[in-house]
């Protein structure tokens, strides 16, 4: 995972969550994160999906449980488009 | 504070550095500038993540200073069968760069129909300023949308037919609960019909079906005041159904629209609260060189700039296509330009592929002078504030600057490709009108009587020469269904000649013309060099033996030329003749209507009270010599209830 996709992720969960960058980590998760229902779990999908251009299956929106897992999805999808 | 101005592509101020300046000015308690560099961080980054941002820092702005940004609050409620959630806080953040505080309350997944038929439900306690019907064809004609093949053609024709009058029905209830504006969306076709090219092939398939019941809701909306169709059908068209849709969110979250048209859906809807808002441009700005036409004048001379029908003079041509259609709105249209005026001037008068032309404008600023300098000229020459022009300029260096200068102005980002200037200008929700009046539709030809008017008053002696010279005839009438959307439309625009800036809706205005308590005013004017068309309100009521004036209004075209004497007059002589004693009226002051300041006393008002919101006067009516001035000739009709109305 390049630092850069974990660096868009945080700074995307930033804004979503109203949490500082610099408090959220790959670890971070709903259990961490106090604004992350499943509202939120949806705006971070659409963001996460309109930022890298890229379409998220039920099956990927289901294994993001935390930034880090995120993050990881985000790398897959973008190096299998290319 | 020196700012984007001395350099506004600084790479210094990215997204994520501006989020960081935001926080800081908003921790110094700098909040108007905080305000400002959330606008530009929304222009320059409209992305749903950001949205969150902007939505959460204006929450805290509105907090910290108690309310008092300088932003048009609005309420929108929007009823719908699908998720919309994730749409608000792109809404509110498009909003907000309009000027608009929009507060979003949502409906409960299809409840629609209790909400709008129930007085008392949550949808009525809001207190809407406009409502947003937004349902799938499936939740509103399902039997046209599944199996369609499987109904016998007179039964679909009966369902289309019940489907329009349901939605007649929940309208008719609407009204009767609530005055705000209801946008009702059209039924999206399908994309793929149930029995394929050969649906194509009839008016009575299922797309043909669909089409049908949106001819209805149009002709529905037509009947009351204040209802307007989103062509739902044509906005999913224009961005191509295919990638329009997301069945995947469809069918897990219940939101049919892909991530990158959230947007769209956000920017169509603002089309509707913008000029419901009363957020609208009045006039548009143009630059020339590399905006009206391709190339520089002053270099390329005549035959070197590129405005014709073929590539690349097109993409120039097709713009000004667009200008031409926002003057037929009613938009004016001025040139701020920093050219020799000769040259500027015999492009405009004579280049064959120019399609607007000099006449056209109505003011013409070609200096070398600063454009902010030159748009406040503009704004003073044509009478209207600053916050009612927009700039349409190609250089993003002038655009920063006038954003630096004047906030107030809306500024058109222009893209880089010439090919896409007229959807840019096309697209701006600050040219948006949702009814259009005769004063509108003629307001450039006004205008330019209007500089022959200016022209003429300098020959005269005294002003009283001046009116005798202009033959003013006006004309009072009491508002009836051919200018109830006239009257409505100049309380929400009316900002410099306006007593008590009272803003009404249609269906606002048409329920007080009801009450026989109350009695609503226009005012017509004419004179030797033009009709001004219906530019003046005054609204009374009377309580016991006083009448109180609760609008008193009039367009800035005719300001300081008495006919405001003779609508405040004719007011006075009709309260007296029913038995009134008093006229009283509030001065309620605010940023834009120091001209009517001192309106009242002049007219012979003595001042009754004065208060935080403003002062209040009256006038004996057993005592008064208030008369219209002898230079106009006043024609009043006589009043009628208007009646018939929805």
């Amino acid at each position: 995972m390049t630092a850069s996709t974990l660096q868009q992720v945080r700074s995307i969960a930033s804004d979503i969550f109203g949490v500082p960058a610099d408090k959220i980590g790959a670890e971070s998760s709903p259990e961490t994160i106090e604004n992350w229902d499943s509202m939120q779990h949806l705006n971070l999908v659409l963001a996460i999906e309109e930022k890298f251009g890229v379409q998220l299956e039920p099956e990927d929106i289901e294994q993001m449980k935390n930034i880090g897992a995120v993050a990881a999805l985000v790398e897959r999808l973008k190096s299998a488009a290319r | 504070m020196s700012d984007s101005i001395s350099n506004p592509t600084s790479p210094a101020r990215n997204p994520s550095n501006l989020r960081e300046e935001i926080d800081k000015l908003i921790a110094q308690g700098s909040f108007d500038l905080a305000s400002r560099r959330l606008a530009e961080l929304w222009r320059r980054d409209p992305a749903p993540a950001t949205a969150s941002f902007v939505t959460a820092r204006l929450d805290e702005l509105r907090e910290k200073t108690r309310d008092r940004l300088a932003l048009t609050k609005f309420k929108l409620a929007i009823l719908r069968s699908f998720t919309v959630e994730p749409i608000v806080p792109l809404l509110r953040a498009e909003a907000f760069a309009y000027g608009i505080d929009l507060e979003v309350h949502v409906g409960d997944f299809n409840t629609y129909v209790q909400d709008l038929l129930d007085g008392q439900s949550s949808l009525y306690r809001f207190a809407p300023n406009a409502v947003v019907l937004a349902v799938r064809t499936d939740q509103a004609a399902p039997e046209l949308w599944r199996d369609f093949a499987d109904l016998a053609p007179a039964a679909a024709q009966q369902a289309a037919e019940r489907v329009a009058r349901g939605y007649e029905q929940w309208i008719g209830a609407f009204r009767k609960h609530s005055q705000a504006a209801l946008i009702v969306h059209s039924l999206e076709r399908p994309s793929s019909p149930g029995l394929g090219v050969l649906d194509g092939q009839s008016e009575a398939g299922q797309s043909g079906l669909i089409r049908q019941i949106n001819r209805e809701l149009l002709r529905i909306a037509a009947g009351f005041h204040g209802v307007y169709g989103l062509d739902y059908d044509a906005l999913v068209a224009r961005h191509g159904s295919e990638h329009w849709h997301d069945e995947r969110k469809w069918l897990t979250a219940r939101l049919p629209i892909a991530a990158a048209y959230l947007l769209p859906m956000a920017r169509e809807w603002m089309r509707f609260i913008v000029p419901l808002s009363g957020r609208t441009a009045k006039v548009l700005v143009t630059d020339l060189d590399n905006t009206l036409w391709g190339g520089v004048i002053g270099e390329d001379g005549m035959a070197g700039i590129k405005v014709d029908a073929e590539y690349p003079g097109a993409a120039y041509q097709a713009l000004q296509r667009a200008l031409l259609d926002l003057s037929r709105k009613g938009i004016l249209l001025a040139v701020c330009s920093k050219n020799n005026l000769d040259d500027a001037m015999e492009a405009l008068e004579k280049h064959p592929g120019m399609l607007v032309r000099a006449r056209h404008f109505a003011a013409l600023r070609i200096n070398w002078t600063d454009k902010a300098q030159n748009l406040r000229e503009i704004a003073q020459e044509l009478n209207v504030g600053i916050d009612a022009l927009a700039f349409l300029d190609d250089n993003p260096f002038e655009r920063e600057q006038v954003r630096g200068a004047l906030p107030e102005v809306t500024v058109i980002d222009l893209p880089k490709n010439p090919l896409e200037y007229a959807a840019a200008l096309r697209n701006c929700a600050a040219f948006e009108r949702l009814t259009l009046s005769a004063e509108d539709q003629q307001r450039t030809e006004m205008y330019a009587a209007q500089k022959q008017r200016a022209g003429a008053e300098q020959n005269f002696q005294s002003k009283e020469d001046f009116f005798r010279f202009l033959e003013q005839e006006a004309e009072l009438e009491p508002v009836s269904e051919l200018t109830l959307a006239r009257v409505a439309q100049l309380t929400q625009k009316t900002n410099q000649f306006n007593l008590t800036t009272r803003r009404y809706t249609e269906p606002q205005i048409a329920e007080m013309a009801e009450k026989p308590a109350w009695h609503i005013f226009s005012i017509k004017v004419r004179d030797r060099f033009g009709d001004h068309g219906l530019v003046g309100v005054a609204i009374t009521h009377d309580e016991g033996e006083q009448c109180e004036v609760d609008t008193f209004l009039l367009s800035c075209r005719v300001i300081g030329r008495t006919v405001e004497t003779a609508l405040l007059a004719h007011l006075a002589e009709s309260a007296a003749q029913r038995g009134c004693k008093r006229l009283a009226g509030w001065f309620l002051p605010t940023k834009k209507n120091a001209p009517a300041r001192d309106f009242y006393q002049e007219h012979g008002f003595e001042r009754q009270e004065t208060n935080g919101a403003g002062s209040l006067w009256a006038l004996d009516l057993r005592s008064f010599t208030l008369r219209c001035p002898d230079w106009i000739k006043l024609k009043a009709a006589a009043e009628t209830m208007p009646g018939g109305k929805n």
